[in-house]
């Protein structure tokens, strides 16, 4: 059921590719941004790269979570999900999962390159890396409850955000701060091991968490 | 057996209705009849486990449904008005994947199969945004013919169904009931049903 899940979302995606472009674009636009705006200061810019990349990731999630679950609440897919003979928390999963390789793997795959325009060494670009195929699944998984929860509201995409940013906050310091340490020389290991942390436990509780949502969004 | 207690369901400060009691054994047909907004929708999705009711049970051979959960949803087929068919992908692909989610896994041949019965035999690969609403409805209901549930949910299923296929979903109704099944629907259509026991629960306004 879960790969049915899975290859389920990731064909609705492919058929609706503008949708995951735009969230890349975003990302290389809002970064790009920074070393034009900034200027050619590379001691400046190295020393913001971490901070840039990594809240222009937060931002860039924010865009494709609201589209998490609303297209199979509109339709009845949601429903039909919330009734089938598996845990609910096995469908979070499975979307959230779908969710992370179409909107935000992309992304990671990007940051190295665009870490290039603040001037970062190859050791650090691959921290970059590193820090964000681990840290943006936990983007996509608590964002997912703040999208099971504003799910059906008006203004939901802005309510998401004011829900769902504070909780990012422990993500983007550990994540930005990996990179910060791998600028400075020094080892980026116990910035890693608590994103490593952090990651165990939203797989634990943030697909739990958005099952309830859903029940009560679906009420 | 699926029975309910004393349901009642109160929707913002309105209470919809109250002390809903049936017992339908396998084999019975019940409709549920009643003005818009007297809460038949409510109702199914009560009996679905989609929603609480504000008191009282629904009971799966005995057992409240809430502490059945799993259990009870693998004895259950809810189509609801809003038909979960996804306009980006084909009628097969739409049946395949909802039965896949159920756990019922259909080959590409039976998913075939299951359309051609409902009329749609040559659109199987089309998507469904191309399909009209009766075209539509049809694949969503050719789920009825490839799951093997025990108690069927339908609310408002017969809406813009052409009269053969009002006619067909009888028949399949039918056969649903002979082989020990039970089927709650919700519909203002004259449904002709001759199979099982039949029972009318009307909710007043």
């Amino acid at each position: 059921m879960f790969r049915w899940i899975v290859s389920r979302d990731l064909t609705l995606a492919w058929r609706r590719r503008a949708d995951v472009l735009s969230t890349l674009f975003f990302f290389v636009i809002v970064v790009s941004l920074f070393p034009l705006g900034i200027g050619p200061e590379m001691q400046l810019l190295r020393s913001i790269a971490p901070g840039v990349v990594w809240v222009a990731a937060l931002l860039a999630s924010m865009l494709s979570l609201g589209r998490l679950f609303a297209n199979d609440y509109y339709d009845g897919t949601l429903e039909q999900m919330l009734i089938t003979p598996q845990p609910v928390y096995l469908v979070v999963l499975g979307k959230v999962l779908a969710q992370w390789l179409v909107a935000e793997v992309p992304l990671v795959l990007m940051a190295p390159l665009l870490g290039v325009q603040f001037d970062l060494d190859s050791r650090t670009l691959f921290v970059l890396f590193i820090s964000l195929l681990i840290g943006t699944p936990i983007l996509s998984l608590i964002g997912s409850i703040g999208a099971g929860l504003t799910l059906g509201l008006r203004g939901g995409g802005v309510l998401i955000a004011l829900l769902i940013l504070p909780l990012y906050i422990p993500v983007l310091i550990f994540g930005a701060g990996a990179v910060d340490a791998a600028i400075h020389g020094t080892s980026p290991a116990a910035h890693l091991y608590l994103v490593g942390a952090v990651l165990v436990m939203s797989i634990v509780f943030a697909p739990w968490a958005t099952a309830a949502a859903l029940r009560i969004s679906l009420e | 057996m699926l029975s309910a207690k004393n349901l009642e369901c109160v929707r913002g400060d309105r209470r919809l209705f109250s002390n809903v009691n049936f017992e339908a054994p396998p084999g019975t047909f019940l409709q549920l009849t009643g003005p818009n907004g007297s809460g038949k929708t409510s109702l199914l999705r009560i009996i679905c486990g989609l929603m609480q009711p504000e008191s009282g049970e629904v009971l799966w051979n005995g057992a409240n449904i809430r502490s059945l959960a799993e259990e009870y949803f693998s004895n259950l087929t809810y189509l609801g008005h809003r038909s979960a068919v996804k306009e980006e992908l084909s009628s097969a692909e739409n049946l395949r994947i909802s039965s896949g989610l159920v756990g019922t896994e259909l080959t590409r041949n039976e998913a075939y199969a299951a359309l051609e019965r409902m009329g749609l035999k040559g659109r199987e690969e089309l998507a469904a945004r191309l399909l009209s609403e009766g075209q539509r409805r049809r694949s969503a209901l050719a789920r009825l013919l490839t799951c093997r549930t025990k108690l069927w949910v339908l609310d408002e299923v017969l809406t813009a169904l052409d009269r053969a296929a009002t006619g067909l979903i009888s028949r399949v109704i039918e056969e649903h009931l002979k082989e020990g099944g039970i089927a709650v629907v919700a519909t203002h259509q004259e449904i002709n049903i001759t199979a099982g026991s039949f029972q009318r629960l009307e909710l007043a306004s």
